[in-house]
């Protein structure tokens, strides 16, 4: 009796659930249709009155239209954002992978000093620093350089931290088998502890890719000139502009968030993995 | 040099010399964050105690100034009230839903990677394009935008979403936007989380005769202590450092409007704007520093954060 009570409301709330998953999923997905709907529309097919589910025609053109505008260096943009994506993200799994292994596993006198020092930077968001970090670039003269987009960036307190967070929780037997055949800190860093962390590895690059893709305010202060924009200021420049393409502006947008789309897809796995492992949430 | 050559190939052989390993692995990220975070913090204060407009290498001290000009300016401290409120809005809005979801998703029978999958992938998109479709699709003040096409569907007039000011509806869009952007991230980590209940805790609640709200209430949520903390004090870091969607969603054509303004949109028309005020800039910097890491601190001591540390 109390057996089939009970698998009647789990399957009664089993339905709820189903129905407030898919409700919210549609809420999830909406944006993305909207991007894809009216970044090929036409302008008046956006504005008109009657609300329509899709183009009558699909205006494939407005992407050449966008790649031909000589107002918006939309080409450029996207070149500087991969750049800098790529380049920061490889730096940043080198400098910090390395600092999170000495941090966790080479015993030194000072060891917690430091880390104190680099969990400190984590209490000042990274954001608030924006107008001294400005500074010191203007005073280098780095400003609308790659350089000064990417440099400063190098150097993340949050991913340090995980990496060291990770490899505290190595197994250490693995890397005892190697110095025991004599193999020093950096032998054993690339090759035992590297080659058996790479689910870890490709969760930190997603993150830090997706980060510095999508990064606005530096981008902001520091792209001064056209040819310094990243594909972020390049949207915004549109949006704020005084009359506004929207087809033009929504195919713009459905470009820039489809490399991260289609890497999400494949690295999915990864993130989830390492968002688990990183132990944020221990 | 031929005598300090062999020694240190004989340092680096093996693990003889911890010192000079933890050199070369931590010193690299190390030099890095003294030079691009803790020299410009320096910096700051330093300029803060200036008149530094257009310089960075001021010579005209004038002490607490910048601080009491900052502190009694209005449109500082209304940038602070409007932080304060939008943190009041969005830190538990975005726990409540991440939670929610993750419940939702880590109980889904099949298609449970599907679901995760769709509530994850707005984290993949950025605050400009998020704004841009809130701003342009959904909430667009005009006739034929989502949310007023909804609207007259039900017989009602359309609202100008972002600009007016009263009733202050750029609230409902400001945070809808962040939360579609964040939740997924935050529905992750309460998955982990969830994952790491132990099945007999559920067993001995369904011994007990203990049902829904009750399982969620005394055992769900205290086994999700630690993860709750993380979450809390993540949202409330990355809620001070709202810039992206306030500037896109808001500003039109360079002119900002004076409501709904987080101090950190508020500092960078005041030191890079026309004036270049690095003075007044680094103050309010300051300012916002301090607050920050006060309210973190309060929050991990009375959450008890500092003792997951080793």
């Amino acid at each position: 009796m109390a057996t089939i009570k009970r698998s009647r409301t789990d399957r009664f709330g089993g339905v709820i659930r189903y129905v407030v998953l898919v409700v919210g999923a549609l809420f999830f997905l909406l944006p993305f249709y909207l991007l894809v709907r009216n970044g090929l529309s036409t302008t008046s097919e956006i504005t008109s009155p009657d609300w329509k589910f899709w183009p009558s025609q699909l205006q494939w053109g407005n992407i050449a239209d966008l790649f031909n505008d000589p107002s918006v260096p939309m080409f450029r943009s996207l070149v500087n954002s991969l750049l800098i994506a790529v380049v920061q993200t490889v730096a940043v799994l080198v400098i910090s992978g390395l600092a999170g292994y000495g941090l966790a596993r080479i015993p030194f006198r000072y060891a917690n000093a430091v880390f104190y020092v680099i969990v400190a930077t984590l209490l000042i968001p990274a954001a608030v620093t924006f107008v001294p970090s400005f500074v010191l670039v203007s005073t280098l003269g780095w400003i609308s350089t790659l350089r000064g987009l990417i440099i400063p960036g190098l150097f993340q307190a949050f991913a340090t931290f995980l990496f060291r967070q990770y490899f505290l929780g190595f197994p250490k037997e693995l890397e005892e088998a190697a110095q025991l055949d004599g193999v020093g800190y950096w032998g054993t860093f690339w090759r035992v502890v590297v080659p058996n962390s790479t689910g870890f590895i490709a969760a930190i690059g997603t993150i830090t890719f997706i980060g510095s893709w999508n990064a606005f305010l530096w981008p902001l202060v520091i792209g001064q000139d056209p040819s310094s924009w990243t594909v972020q200021i390049a949207l915004s420049t549109f949006l704020t502009a005084q009359t506004i393409n929207l087809p033009q502006l929504f195919i713009a947008a459905s470009i820039a968030i489809l490399p991260l789309v289609v890497m999400f897809v494949f690295l999915q796995r990864w993130i989830v993995e390492g968002v688990e492992r990183s132990g944020i949430s221990e | 040099m031929s005598s300090t050559a062999p020694s240190l190939a004989r340092r680096l052989r093996g693990r003889h010399d911890r010192n000079l390993w933890f050199g070369i692995f931590v010193g690299p990220f190390l030099l890095g964050l003294l030079i691009f975070v803790y020299v410009p913090i320096l910096w700051s204060v330093f300029l803060s105690f200036f008149d530094a407009r257009n310089t960075v290498t001021p010579t005209d001290f004038v002490g607490v100034g910048n601080y009491v000009d900052m502190l009694s300016d209005p449109a500082f401290r209304s940038s602070l009230a409007t932080f304060v409120l939008f943190a009041a809005f969005i830190v538990p809005t975005t726990f409540v839903c991440s939670l929610g979801l993750a419940l939702l998703v880590n109980r889904a029978r099949f298609a449970k990677a599907f679901f995760r999958s769709v509530f994850f992938l707005p984290t993949a998109c950025s605050y400009v394009v998020a704004s841009m479709i809130w701003k342009l699709s959904i909430f667009s003040g005009v006739r034929f935008g989502l949310m007023n096409t909804v609207l007259g569907w039900f017989g009602l007039e359309p609202i100008a979403w972002l600009s007016v000011t009263q009733p202050p509806w750029y609230w409902l869009v400001i945070v809808t936007a962040r939360m579609w952007l964040q939740a997924g991230f935050y529905m992750i980590l309460f998955l982990a989380g969830l994952q790491r209940i132990s099945p007999t805790l559920y067993e001995a609640a369904a011994i007990d005769g203990a049902t829904g709200w009750k399982v969620l209430r005394f055992i769900t949520l205290p086994q999700l202590r630690a993860t709750s903390t993380a979450v809390l004090l993540l949202l409330l870091i990355i809620a001070f450092q709202a810039f992206d969607e306030f500037y896109n969603l808001l500003s039109t054509s360079g002119q900002y409007p004076p409501y709904a303004r987080p101090p950190l949109v508020y500092l960078y028309y005041a030191a890079l704007g026309q004036g270049q005020d690095f003075g007044h800039g680094s103050a309010g910097a300051v300012i916002l520093t301090l607050m920050i890491a006060l309210i973190a601190l309060v929050q991990g001591r009375f959450l008890g954060l500092g003792k997951r540390e080793d």
